[in-house]
């Protein structure tokens, strides 16, 4: 349709006002995003707090009902087709198909991205080998552990080269380990490709390790943008300010908590598993 | 299972009564393309499961991402389904012919009669999906897809001519795809007369109805 594909600077991610209610419940609340090219972008918050929503706004699963939201220019609203050929989507829920092997699994997505049909063996073996199941390639998924079906599903999104990577709670209900080889495999994708990665987590710990970039969402709205060090200087420096003392530096948690306010303890239980092991730094009245 | 005692008790039993007009051929001949139709379609008319479970599965959420249209992923699911269907259908096929069914065996019309099974189970599949696309849910579907399947098999041409029926029930036969299905199975089959061609056609604009309905509600299932 429109053919402004060629818009070298435009944002990867330009969100403006986005709503989107269930009912009752406004899961977005106006939310206004920018993740620009290249980088890796972590969208951050407790369970509820809108992500899995805006991400589905994002991909085109969701309809727009306010606000705009553009992929790289294209209104994910309007242009949805231009909008999904630009996108690798790996959602929040463990989703290999586990009647058929690990290279089927690509493969089935490099045909519905129409990889070229000559240039299809070698791209699949290229991304299983880029999340190192180029062994394992040829067992069925339902004989993966949790770590390899999430590297699988990578390999899956990534496939089709994508120029930007939507991940969804990537590490969810996966064990330290295979954490952070999926952490490492991101990265290792994002220094070859140079694509731009947008990551939901509620682990904080590692969005503060991995991201470029992260966004605090509380309650359908973003409430802290910045740097990770650049947030947890802020809080401290405010701390500072305020005259607390100070035994310890803040984390992004801490940070999550000061934005937040009180609303937090009460509504986010599965927030309060992941507290990082320096709990020594409280919120200061 | 099922088809198996449809041929061999109500078939047997009605070709001595003689009560139904078959136009001269033995009714368990006359019913034969029937129960192929049938069996066909309680298979098709559950396919929309699969969608549930791709959804459930997540799956479709990462299916509907991707460039490829809605219209497509259905028309593939159709086909597919129709292949299975296919396979029970030869099942049935077998039956016939060991019970005495006196069946073409000419490929041409064989293929042709596999192109019909394919066609209307494409389109009873895509009602399923359209259904799975409306109620969401896996046992809401199976509700719905066991309250529609005898009235469509009853309200058709699979049993008994369209001339022996009341009024109001020729009305349902002559809107149900399954009569098209059956009366072109029967005219290649065992060389009725027939309209092919119409019958055809009648198939192929409701799959395509069918691909386009399921299409527009396939995304319903992502939210
Ligand atoms: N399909 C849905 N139907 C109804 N409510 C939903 C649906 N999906 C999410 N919600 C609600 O929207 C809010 C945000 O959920 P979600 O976007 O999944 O948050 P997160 O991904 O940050 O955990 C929650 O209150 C959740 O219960
Ligand atoms: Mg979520």
């Amino acid at each position: 349709m429109t053919r402004d594909t060629e818009r070298p600077q435009a944002d990867a991610v330009a969100c403006t006002g986005l709503v989107h209610a269930f009912g009752e419940t406004r899961a977005v609340d106006g939310l206004d995003l920018t993740v620009r090219q290249g980088e890796v972008f972590g969208l951050l918050g407790p369970n509820g707090a809108g992500k899995t929503t805006a991400i589905r706004c994002l991909t085109t699963l969701l309809p727009v009902p306010a606000g705009t939201v553009r992929v790289f220019g294209h209104d994910a609203a309007g242009d949805r087709m231009a909008v999904r050929r630009l996108l690798g989507y790996v959602p929040q829920q463990l989703s290999a198909d586990a009647g058929l092997t690990g290279r089927e699994n690509v493969a089935l997505f490099a045909r519905v991205f129409d990889v070229p049909r000559r240039e299809r063996a070698e791209r699949v073996a290229q991304a299983l080998a880029a999340v190192d199941l180029a062994e394992a390639a040829d067992r069925l998924a339902a004989t993966y552990s949790g770590g390899m079906v999430r590297r699988l599903e990578l390999a899956q999104a990534l496939v089709s080269a994508p120029r930007l990577l939507i991940l969804d709670e990537p590490t969810i209900g996966l064990d330290p380990i295979a954490r952070t080889g999926v952490w490492d495999h991101i990265e290792a994708v994002r220094a070859a490709t140079g694509m731009t990665v947008l990551v939901t987590t509620h682990y904080m710990d590692e969005a503060d390790q991995y991201c470029d970039r992260v966004a605090l969402m509380h309650r359908g709205r973003i409430r802290a943008l910045g740097t990770p060090a650049e947030l947890r200087e802020g809080l401290g420096a405010r701390r500072r300010a305020a005259g607390a003392a100070m035994d310890t530096l803040p984390t992004l948690e801490d940070v999550f908590r000061d934005v937040a306010g009180s609303g937090l303890d009460d509504e986010a239980g599965d927030f309060r598993d992941v507290r990082s092991t320096r709990r020594t730094a409280r919120r200061v009245g | 299972m099922q088809p198996a005692l449809w041929l061999l008790i109500f078939g047997q039993t009605f070709t001595r009564i003689r009560a139904i007009p078959t136009g001269g051929i033995p009714y368990v001949d006359y019913l034969a393309p029937g129960i192929i139709a049938q069996s066909a379609m309680f298979i098709a008319i559950f396919y929309g499961i699969q969608i549930i479970w791709e959804r459930d599965a997540g799956i479709l959420n990462k299916l509907l991402v991707t460039p490829t249209p809605r219209s497509a992923l259905i028309t593939g699911k159709a086909f597919a389904a129709g292949v299975k269907s296919l396979v029970q259908a030869v099942v049935v096929l077998l039956i016939a012919a060991l019970l005495g069914v006196a069946l073409t065996w000419n490929p041409i019309e064989l293929l042709a009669v596999a192109a019909i099974v394919v066609l209307g189970s494409a389109f009873f599949s895509c009602l399923s999906m359209t259904i799975a696309g409306i109620v969401l849910s896996r046992d809401r579907l199976m509700g719905f897809g066991q309250a529609i399947t005898m009235p469509l098999f009853f309200g058709s041409n699979a049993l008994y001519p369209v001339s022996v029926m009341p009024g109001w029930l020729q009305a349902v036969s002559k809107a149900n795809p399954l009569s098209y299905e059956v009366d072109a199975l029967r005219g290649l089959l065992l060389g009725t007369p027939h309209h092919l061609a119409s019958d055809f056609a009648v198939l192929l604009v409701a799959a395509a109805l069918g691909v386009t309905a399921a299409s527009a509600l396939l995304g319903r299932l992502a939210r």
